[in-house]
């Protein structure tokens, strides 16, 4: 039950080149700071990043693309950085853009055993395009698909040594249900307590999804 | 008063008491300062929280509190925070009143494309797909013309956000309603006449005989 509290060096060492990895954030909130730095340092190759979008190129998921540690993102926005559309479009990177509760269903999806899911967002666009489209009671949906990845890198607000995670405001977004969707899940807290600190209905995500746990700063 | 205020002002009066709205990146987040007096919405932002204001004070901005476009915000009183799966259930669910979102065009089937110029720009929907297909109501806030290119036009050329119709459409010359029938108008902004509104728009507009002068506030 109790996890191991490893290094970010040490995390990043896990994530192997070409690895599918989720990443958690919104614009770089929420997102994994001291991994993200730790797989830049680690120099990772051919990473395919799945999370919301690619922050800044000096922030969040944007340090992973400026490093060159990706190969593919699939994301549902990558407006705020540059050199995710330079690379895009000089055919650097691939990128698929999915909409953003479509993207957060097929990960949810993907870590609740489920075979897709059925949603409305898309019907009649280019997201449409090669997916088949069913109609229930009369309205159209689109079948989107499970999506899992070999890593998930969380940010999370307080874990106890048993990995149970709570998380602040708008810094959830992806990281609860990234928490479900890989074979290996390494959150980086910004606190460690002891068991028993956190209560049970404060427990976002509960300890038996979490892997590893990245042990605090050493400052 | 320019242009977008006149929009932010007009479609402030489409708010009613006890509405979740949710406000698109840009022109719509200036929909805020203009909610009339005695009406009480909740702003929802699709990264995770329903209840917020904006900005903070200075130098007290929450490194985990941000809006959808990566702005400080402050939570208010009664706030609830949220993960993306659970933000998009609200979305895609019906349970958002109005949603708000500008565009680069608007066709006469009253289809909506805001999220990409092909070979130019290249953002991604981001969350824009999601609240188009699930919002209760969907009003377009944007300029008329683009550089007098018409945003109003007979079909899109640019790639729809959504197949559904949207519910309205408010510029700084004209507000047009969508319907069974075509693009009807509503009203004219102040000062402006016909000529310079069928001289800014791209497709057959529907003029009833009455079409009364856009009112800017509710007193």
């Amino acid at each position: 039950m109790r996890k191991n509290a490893i290094t970010a060096e040490a995390a990043a060492a896990l994530v192997f080149d070409g690895a599918s990895v989720m990443v958690g954030g919104f614009l770089g909130v929420g997102s994994p700071d001291r991994l993200i730095d730790a797989l830049v340092a680690r120099g990772a190759r051919g990473l395919t990043i799945i999370g919301n979008d690619t922050a800044y190129p000096t922030i969040g998921v944007g340090k992973l693309i400026e490093a060159g540690c990706v190969a593919r993102v699939q994301a549902s926005h990558i407006g705020t950085n540059a050199t995710t559309q330079r690379l895009m479009s000089a055919g650097a990177i691939d990128v698929e853009l999915i909409p953003q509760g479509t993207l957060a269903e097929r990960i949810r999806a993907g870590g609740s055993g489920l075979g897709g899911v059925l949603t409305s967002t898309g019907v009649g666009t280019i997201v449409a395009q090669g997916k088949q489209l069913v109609e229930i009671d009369g309205a159209s949906f689109l079948i989107e698909k499970p999506l899992r990845a070999d890593f998930a890198l969380l940010r999370a607000h307080e874990a106890d040594y048993y990995g149970n995670l709570t998380y602040r405001l708008t810094a959830a977004n992806f990281n609860p249900i990234m928490a479900f969707a890989a074979d290996c899940v390494i959150a980086e807290p910004d606190e460690i307590v002891p068991v028993g600190v956190i209560p049970p209905d404060a427990v976002r995500t509960p300890g038996v999804l979490v892997t590893h746990l990245i042990a605090r700063a050493h400052c | 008063m320019d242009a977008k205020e006149i929009i932010a002002r007009r479609v402030a009066l489409e708010l009613r008491d006890g509405m979740l709205v949710n406000l698109g990146i840009g022109l719509p987040t200036l929909v805020a300062r203009f909610v009339p007096r005695g009406v009480s919405v909740a702003f929802q932002s699709e990264n995770g929280l329903i209840g917020f204001s904006a900005p903070p004070p200075e130098g007290m901005e929450n490194s985990d509190l941000i809006d959808a476009g990566g702005g400080w915000i402050a939570a208010l009183p009664g706030a609830a925070s949220f993960d993306s799966a659970t933000s998009f259930a609200l979305i895609r669910g019906g349970h958002v009143d109005l949603a708000v979102l500008g565009g680069l065009q608007v066709d006469a089937a009253g289809r909506l494309a805001s999220w990409m110029i092909p070979g130019k720009f290249t953002p991604g929907m981001g969350g824009a797909m999601d609240l188009v297909a699930g919002a209760k109501r969907v009003i377009v806030a944007m300029q008329h013309a683009a550089k007098s290119e018409p945003k109003i036009v007979e079909t899109l050329t640019l790639p729809p956000t959504a197949a559904r119709r949207v519910s309205l459409i408010v510029t700084e010359l004209a507000v047009i309603e969508p319907t069974n029938e075509g693009l009807v108008l509503r009203e004219r902004a102040p000062g402006v006449g016909m000529s310079d509104i069928f001289d800014n728009t791209g497709a057959r507009l529907i003029v009833p005989e009455n079409t009364p002068e856009m009112p800017l506030s509710s007193d």
